[in-house]
């Protein structure tokens, strides 16, 4: 994969954001996107077929039939395949699936891959409704009215009670604190602008009340609400000198590992994210090596649990271990094994539909040297990047190994 | 009769006007509320105004209004609406709920509409002689044993009861502009007003999340006793300022208000404030006072000049600032009203001269917006009004002499045994007038 590009991840946060003035519309944000990753390859002209991700145009925007808006991007693109894929939150990670596959079975060379998502035209409450589709419509009626923050809260409550509340609380909150300080070097960040001097103390003082949101997060536990696209071109070494980029500007998918649990089943243990640990460890066999090859990750933090879970899922802590590895600060950008490079869900944004792939521009970022202020080190003997993108609750995951191109 | 019960047929009269909205919003949201928790009981609110069109603009307000308030308690409708299986989403939950709200209301034009009413809550024009023509009226035909709550904020009550013959079934319950933003409530009973009144109105009240205020039954009541008598000073310090220094009273209107507004840490200055309250409901209000009281006069020429020469201030229906002393432009003071000329006057013709008389203000002054989330205020303030004594400049001359002035009639309230005690005085200009600090303070002894 190579030529990455993320527009700016709008919402609260941001200075330019205004919920009373009109923003960009999902035209500008696939145009942006596609744009940014067309001007990087040499043009349309080498573009075999595209791979579009987005969740709920549908009803955020009332908006269908997406592929119908990549011949937009590029007039070199009409005429040629396209495809939309919905995993929910993960139809960003589908995007990039849907394209390896296409390249391994060598249909296409060259594949441009997007994410999207445009969240902010409905308030909250409303948009917690839409995004709610991402669980069982038949569990919708007893859930509560922010659905997936009552989903998590269910997860955090339930971890809280079995490996104490306080210690859980002070991984949450770095957890919070780390997506804050890593977002703040990325200028596309929806955090880059947060100025808080201690993020963690503000975390940590702030107690879940059930009276105004969920029993047992705050909202500094959960993701942003997003406007924003990503995308990236996945290649075949042919397709690689089609467009002219050096191997060393690429990154190599070594392994991946795809899953799905039945949505209408609840999950087993409420402190495990099974399909994670699946198609992790999936991608990790796959690409033949061990977590502890891993030099950085992205991981699917929606909520500071699902972090915290993620952690646990990888092995790097046992169970009920994994809220003390993050407050340790293992996780951070200078930690054991820094996570979320650029603030990920909470502190980059979470356009629910573009994230996926924002993971893998953030990869491909730090493994070539791109990545600017929000550069970590890259060690040889740890030289592989890791993605973990989730839709709905640990219910579609796709997880991806990738490696510098050499 | 229950608290409930009493609740489930009430009217208001001018349920389309600026305050009679706000009451209206709050009483259907509040009766709704009820209903869903007593569902085999119908629940009735009639709207009840002069002006068909102005019903119609209720209407709309109210589905609006009933929308934002529904969406900040979601979670809890979703309780509420747990048995009914059609409805799944918070859209689904908040369109019931707002329809919900909207049937008990009924829009009329006809004051009959409230013969069945248990209680009336009233909020038309502030003229004695229509509220005691209106609730005669009413008390005449009940069928019920209603109750009568009057928004009035200068008329004394016993009159209103007296003249009415409503037998001590009359409570003043003054909400402050916008009743269902501003969080105070003058309640004022008098000598006459049956206990079980002043129960439910306290009940009301706490279920409205209001903080009620008692004020004794003298015309203007704590919070228009307060005010009005701070204008006064406003205009007289105006004419003072505009004779001494021999300049254009326009101008010296400027200065008053910029002191008001930045020296007192005020949310408006005394002149924004009077337009906003409007120089008409002012007029009427400070009649309605006078005859009350024996030892001060409480009249301005200016005010009734400003009125001959039809300069009303007050809002328009979409609460934007009509012009008034003060010309408003995206609802900030942009011009002042020149009496001789009748014309504004911009402000950039003359603002240097005049901010350079008033001289500067001390670098320890704070914004009020600043002061909104300060835990160190007084320790601020302090500062700042010590820093005051200590210049010489004009504007800390006029600022403390204000801010004397407005501790004096604070004091007077409480000896004329308007207000109960100082804290009520100043917990009214806090909540009523979001002052960032009460009237009767240690700021400028």
């Amino acid at each position: 994969m190579t030529a990455g590009y993320n527009t700016i991840s709008l919402g609260t946060g941001r200075k330019e954001f205004n919920p009373r003035k009109p923003r960009p519309d999902i035209e500008h944000y696939i145009k942006e996107a596609g744009q940014g990753v067309l001007r990087q390859i040499g043009g349309a002209k080498n573009v075999d077929e595209s791979v579009i991700g987005n969740f709920i145009a549908g009803r955020f925007n009332k908006q269908g039939h997406l592929d119908g808006f990549i011949p937009m991007i590029d007039k070199g693109l009409s005429m040629k395949p396209a495809v939309r894929v919905e995993g929910a939150c993960a139809s960003g990670g589908l995007s990039l699936v849907t394209g390896i596959r296409q390249v391994l079975a060598e249909t296409s060379e060259v594949v441009l891959s997007l994410g999207f998502e445009v969240q902010n035209t409905v308030k909250a409450i409303y948009g917690a409704d839409i995004l709610a589709l991402a669980g069982w419509f038949k569990k919708r009626k007893k859930g509560h009215a922010y659905f997936f923050p009552g989903q998590f809260s269910d997860r955090a409550g339930a971890y809280y009670e079995k490996y104490g509340y306080e210690r859980t609380r002070k991984g949450m909150a770095r957890w919070y604190a780390n997506a804050i300080e890593n977002a703040r070097l990325d200028p596309t960040a929806q955090e880059y602008h947060n100025a808080n001097p201690d993020p963690y103390a503000t975390a940590l003082k702030m107690q879940p009340n059930g009276k105004f949101f969920v029993d047992h997060l705050t909202v500094l536990d959960c993701s942003k609400v997003s406007d924003a696209a990503s995308g990236i071109s996945i290649c075949s070494e042919e397709g690689l000198k089609r467009i002219g980029i050096d191997k060393k500007d690429a990154v190599e998918v070594i392994g991946f590992g795809h899953a799905v649990r039945d949505i209408t089943s609840d999950p087993t243990d409420l402190t495990e994210l099974e399909t994670i640990k699946f198609a992790a460890h999936q991608a990790l066999e796959n690409a033949g090596i061990t977590i502890d090859q891993v030099g950085t990750v992205e991981t699917h933090d929606c909520f500071s649990i699902a972090g915290i879970l993620a952690v646990e899922a990888l092995g790097l802590a046992a169970k009920g271990e994994g809220a003390d590895y993050v407050a340790e600060g293992k996780t951070g950008r200078n930690g054991e094994l820094p996570f979320n490079t650029t603030g990920g869900l909470i502190g980059w944004g979470h356009p629910t539909g573009g994230t996926g792939v924002h993971q893998a521009v953030t990869i491909w970022q730090q493994l070539t040297g791109k990545a600017g202020d929000a550069q970590i080190n890259i060690s040889d003997d740890r030289p592989y990047g890791l993605t973990i993108n989730m839709g709905g609750d640990d219910v579609t995951v796709t997880s991806i190994v990738f490696k510098r191109g050499e | 009769m229950t608290y409930n019960e009493r609740l489930e047929n009430v009217a208001v009269l001018g349920a389309a006007g600026k305050m009679g909205s706000g009451i209206l919003l709050l009483t259907a949201v509040h009766m709704a509320d009820l209903s869903l928790q007593n569902k085999d009981k119908t629940y009735v609110l009639y709207a009840i105004d002069v002006s068909d069109k102005a019903l119609t603009g209720l209407m709309e307000y109210l589905r609006v209004q009933v929308r934002k308030l529904a969406e900040k308690k979601t979670v809890w409708l979703r309780e509420m609406y747990a048995d009914r299986n059609d409805l799944i989403e918070n859209f689904d939950i908040i369109d019931e709920y707002i329809m919900d709200v909207l049937k008990i209301v009924r829009p009329v034009t006809a004051v009959e509409a409230a013969y069945n009413s248990n209680i009336v809550f009233e909020a038309v024009n502030e003229n004695r002689a229509l509220k005691v023509k209106l609730f005669t009226q009413i008390k005449q035909h009940a069928s019920k044993d209603v109750w009568f709550f009057t928004n009035t904020s200068s008329v004394p009550i016993h009159l209103i009861d007296e003249e009415a013959l409503l037998g001590g079934k009359v409570i003043g319950f003054h909400f402050y502009n916008p009743p269902a933003v501003q969080r105070l409530v003058e309640l004022i009973k008098t000598d006459n007003t049956q206990q079980e009144v002043v129960d439910f109105a306290y009940e009301y009240a706490k279920n409205l999340k209001k903080i009620v205020v008692p004020s004794n039954d003298f015309a203007g009541f704590i919070g228009n006793g307060h005010f009005m008598r701070d204008g006064l000073h406003g205009m007289s310090e105006a004419q003072k300022l505009a004779t001494e220094k021999n300049i254009p009273l326009y101008q010296a209107i400027y200065m008053i208000n910029k002191v008001t507004q930045e020296y007192l840490i005020r949310p408006m200055g005394i002149y924004q404030l009077m337009d906003y309250v409007g120089i008409d409901v002012m007029q009427f209000i400070l009649n309605v006072m006078n005859p009350f009281v024996s030892d001060e006069e409480l009249h301005s020429d200016l005010l009734d000049k400003m009125m001959e020469q039809g300069v009303k201030g007050g809002q328009f229906s979409s609460g934007a600032q009509k012009d008034g002393f003060l010309k408003y432009e995206k609802g900030k003071p942009i011009a002042v009203w020149d009496i001789d000329k009748k014309e504004y006057v911009a402000f950039d013709t003359f603002k240097a001269d005049a901010d350079a008389m008033l001289g500067a203000i001390p670098e320890s002054a704070t914004p009020w917006k600043a002061t909104l989330k300060m835990k160190n205020k007084d320790e601020v303030f302090n500062k700042f009004y010590t820093d005051l004594k200590t210049t010489d400049i004009l504007g800390a001359k006029i600022a403390l002499r204000y801010g004397k002035r407005s501790k004096a009639i604070g004091e007077k309230l409480v000896v004329d045994n308007v207000a109960h005690n100082a804290d009520d005085v100043n917990t009214v200009m806090l909540t009523g007038f979001f002052h960032a600090y009460g009237p009767i303070n240690n700021y400028f002894d």
